[in-house]
């Protein structure tokens, strides 16, 4: 085994932030490179500050660490300055733990989060000195796979991927392993007579693991067919994997503590996983369900023990809604009174996302939050009417709510989270986000306080396996225009700021959200082309992907712009995550007809097939919802929420007048 | 929460820094110093507001890219804490609980009263590499820097561009011998009043010389013209408690 530290560690005092690179962070397996292990190379895709925090890389890690025969490091990709360097002087990927060469794993693992890293993927493959498609592979290149919430529709990087898995890595790393393993030991000393064939069906006869190769994807013209096995016994659909009981799966249990500042830098404990409120737009919520919660005194224990271990203050409690979590309360009191009693200083929960009401700030309130920061919201719409169509159905009083219990308890910033261009959306329906925002700050004036709201809006990207997969984005041009409405309606409030993301990133999202296979060439020739870093502002460039699209002969408004018939074949149809076809179209149809649905976490199935597909059901901490119950499920669905009077009565007249 | 003026004992460490650690910030060390103490779980005095923070006073910071023998942090202990049962212990704990290559070396009980770190030290030592230069040559630039009379260096201070003599700064400079990739300076360069950083002493000895290994072996401070280390590296770790070395500062 080699290392390419000593050619590495002259190059470190000329790049940014070199400490991305070194490791050394606690937590950090120790297992040493050995070739009878299988071994795992767990890649972001992205800088260290961004990738080291991800859980469910963490997760896997330490899983794979923890087998017999099996072993896994990190790499992250470098940033541009060391790339340079590196490519100058012939180095490859490595990681951060042993700075092994990349090509010397024989699993190349990586986490996909967020479409605009498609291109560091390939770079960073390229990088590790393999080749960047399947087909171009040697028998003794490492395997290339992916999981994480992208692969649902992993169809784009199919020509790149050996095997990609789908819904959660617990129970599958294990079984990849050992497929792995047996491969490894055929084809001679060197491994060089091995059939990647071979490992490729041996890995698609494994539940959740889909193997691109395997499928051919047949079009009309512009229309696909149908994405079939190109071999038999090979399955038609692969289904995801679930993990039962979380209960199960207390990890990471010893979390990663890095030497250097990242994004999310203090302790994790996943509370839960999935998400039933059914909000259509949210790909995460409907692709991880039935919701699974970690019993109470698990979430306890982990926080105790985490907090102790790796010396942080903090710690975030992460779930797509963590106030929903049905031991809430228990809990917050147990961490507070466990920190109490170490006399090391107060400690911080955190949580990712707050509930829009008075008994999501109380807990904010609870939690020793540092008033600084301000309170972040997610109303997500506008208005009542838009909030039904998307099924996030928070009333305009529980906003307010929310806002004053947050100016009572100290809070003088609030942020709030909206999307624009989502079905249906009339200007009325963009403006009522400034309303909202505007009655946020008016209610804050009330109070003699000099409060003030950040608005921030993101251009709505259509998913797969969501309600609104059917759905034509809106163009870029289009969304701009909403922005600009909104700047300009907010321009004279005083308190009210206003941040977008820029359409243009939202248009590169959406060619790759619902591509097919033929945007892998794009995505190639964008990589190409120099267009790596794509998250970051200051390495997009909307330019490479319709010049890349064009050069293709692909059209942008038909991948992206175009709403999908009921009887089109989508690109991921041969991909299953539980859920019926037939229930998401119908919940389009009611979302259309601006028809809300209750959480069915506290009400009746209605049969999506999350649960029902795959046997197992929601596992609650508590038999009894949160105060409050899941917001949205207790309230007369068919009323909207009205400005309460009193508060109409706070408004200055020239903000009427301006209305 | 405690009070600033209600902090308990002042504790002194010393601690070395070498090997893959030392391309870590300042700002990452003082937060991974910070969690160490939360770890071996010895409550530090905090201070006040919203957001408290545990109060740590470091040396000199030591330049990314940089090791060191010779680096020290101030802390004050919660007044609830008796530190004297604890303080024998305390140097290996904390390495335990620090990254590989950092290592507590000594502790020292402060006393009240005593001037901080940031105030005392007036100098230090460093070994400086230099790349791709042969040793006659590197001695030339070194014969010459010591010989000239004022040294004018042009360089950013809070922005503006500033020339200034730093010939003052340059205490002792010597070549100690050739490396593998060049050859070693010995430099005790000033911090004050003018102040020399070793980056901008391969400056003067060549534009576009290279940088090897750069380490701090020691961090002075001169009281009534004798120079001293705020804490002396303990020969045995941890201590005898009756001949632990309690650190008087003249102020
Ligand atoms: S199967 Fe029923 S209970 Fe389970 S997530 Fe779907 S609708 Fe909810």
């Amino acid at each position: 085994m080699t290392t390419v530290w000593p050619d590495l560690e002259p190059l470190l005092p000329s790049v940014q932030k070199p400490a991305r690179y070194i490791g050394c962070e606690d937590g950090a397996a120790a297992k040493p490179p050995d070739p009878s292990l299988v071994s795992w190379l767990m890649t972001y895709p992205d800088t260290y500050e961004i990738g080291l925090p991800n859980q469910g890389l963490q997760i896997l890690y330490e899983i794979a660490n923890e087998l017999d025969d099996a072993r896994a490091d990190r790499a992250y990709a470098p940033w541009t300055d060391l790339e340079a360097e590196m490519r100058a002087k012939g180095l490859p990927l490595f990681s951060v733990e042993h700075h092994t060469p990349a090509d010397e794993f024989d699993i190349l693992a990586f986490n996909l989060s967020a479409e605009l890293t498609y291109t560091n993927l390939l770079n960073c493959v390229d990088l590790a000195r393999v080749p960047v498609r399947v087909a171009d592979r040697r028998p003794t290149d490492p395997l290339v796979i992916a999981g994480g919430h992208c692969t649902y529709n992993p169809e784009p990087l199919a020509d790149f991927l050996d095997a990609v898995v789908l819904g959660d890595g617990e129970e599958v790393i294990a079984e990849i392993t050992r497929v792995v393993r047996e491969w490894k030991a055929s084809g001679g000393e060197h491994g060089r007579d091995r059939d990647r064939t071979e490992v490729h069906l041996a890995l698609a006869a494994l539940e959740g693991v889909y193997v691109p190769a395997l499928y051919d994807a047949e079009y009309d013209g512009p229309r696909l067919i149908a994405t079939r096995p190109n071999r038999p016994g090979v399955p038609e659909v692969v289904e995801k994997r679930t993990v039962a009981d979380l209960g199960d799966w207390p990890y990471p249990k010893n979390q990663l503590v890095p030497l250097t500042e990242v994004v999310h830098d203090r302790l994790s404990v996943e509370v839960f996983r999935g998400c039933t409120r059914g909000c259509r737009f949210c790909q995460a919520g409907m692709i991880t369900r039935p919701v699974r919660e970690r019993p109470a005194d698990q979430v306890r224990s982990m926080v105790a023990k985490g907090l102790a271990r790796s010396g942080y203050d903090e710690v975030s409690l992460t779930s797509l809604s963590t106030a929903d979590f049905s031991g809430i309360d228990g809990v917050v009191k147990g961490i507070t009174d466990d920190a109490a009693q170490t006399g090391c200083g107060p400690v911080t929960v955190a949580l990712p996302s707050l509930r829009v009401d008075a008994f999501g700030v109380k807990l904010a309130t609870q939690l020793n939050q540092a008033r600084r920061a301000g309170l972040t919201f997610a109303p997500e719409a506008g208005t009542w009417r838009m909030r039904q169509i998307i099924n996030k159905l928070i009333r305009e009083e529980d906003l307010y709510e929310a806002v004053d219990a947050a100016y009572e308890a100290g809070w003088q910033r609030v942020k709030l989270y909206f999307l624009t261009g989502l079905p249906s959306e009339t200007d009325l329906d963009t403006l009522g986000i400034a309303e909202l925002a505007k009655n946020c700050v008016d209610l804050g004036k009330s109070k003699g306080k000099r409060s003030s709201v950040t608005v921030s809006v993101g251009g709505f990207v259509p998913k797969p396996f969501t309600p609104f997969q059917w759905f034509g984005q809106n163009t870029s041009d289009e969304l701009q225009r909403k922005i600009n409405l909104l700047r300009d309606d907010t321009r004279k409030s005083k308190g009210v700021q206003l941040k977008w993301h820029d359409p243009k990133a939202t248009l590169a999202e959406g060619i790759n959200s619902r591509g097919d296979r033929r945007i892998g060439r794009v995505i190639e020739r964008v990589w190409r082309a120099g267009g790596t870093f794509q998250e970051w502002t200051e390495h997009f460039d909307l330019d490479r992907w319709t010049d890349a699209m064009a050069a293709e002969g692909l059209d942008i408004d038909w991948y992206v712009h175009r709403h999908r018939a009921e009887d089109e074949v989508l690109p991921w149809d041969h991909l299953s995550a539980g859920l019926h076809k037939d229930f998401l179209w119908q919940d389009w149809m009611d979302a259309l007809d601006e028809v809300g649905l209750p959480d069915c976490r506290w009400t009746p199935c209605y049969d999506c097939g999350a649960c029902t597909g795959y046997g197992i059901e929601h596992r609650v901490a508590s038999a009894t919802p949160p105060a409050g119950g899941s917001q949205g499920t207790a309230q007369d669905l068919g009323t909207g929420g009205a400005v309460p009077v009193q508060l109409l009565g706070t408004r200055p007249s020239t903000t009427e007048a301006s209305a | 929460m405690n009070a600033v003026s209600q902090q308990g004992t002042r504790l002194r460490f010393r601690y070395a820094e070498v090997g893959k650690v030392r391309f870590i910030s300042h700002r990452d060390l003082a937060r991974l110093m910070e969690r160490a103490f939360r770890q071996i779980g010895l409550p530090l005095a905090y201070s006040e507001g919203y957001r408290p923070r545990p109060r740590l006073s470091f040396g000199l910071a030591l330049p990314t890219a940089a090791s060191s023998d010779a680096e020290y942090v101030d802390v004050s202990v919660a007044t609830t804490v008796d530190v004297d049962p604890l303080i024998d212990d305390l140097p290996h704990r904390l390495s335990a609980a620090l990254p590989d290559g950092i290592s507590v070396t000594a502790v020292a009980v402060l006393e009240p009263g005593a001037v901080s770190l940031q105030q005392v030290i007036a100098s230090c030592t460093w070994r400086i590499e230099l790349l791709d230069v042969a040793v006659d040559d590197a001695a030339d630039r070194v014969q010459r820097i010591v010989a000239a009379p004022t040294l004018p260096l042009e360089r950013e201070r809070k922005g503006k561009l500033t020339t200034s003599d730093v010939r003052p700064a340059i205490l002792d400079l010597e070549l100690v011998g050739p490396t593998r990739n060049g050859v070693e300076l010995e430099a005790h360069l000033a911090t004050k009043p003018t102040s020399l950083r070793p980056a901008e002493l391969v400056r003067l000895v060549g534009e576009g010389i290279g940088i090897g290994q750069v380490h701090r072996t020691h961090q002075w401070m001169i009281i009534d013209d004798i120079r001293s280390e705020p804490l002396a590296e303990a020969s045995t770790c941890p201590p005898d408690a009756s001949t632990r070395p309690t650190y008087e500062l003249a102020s």
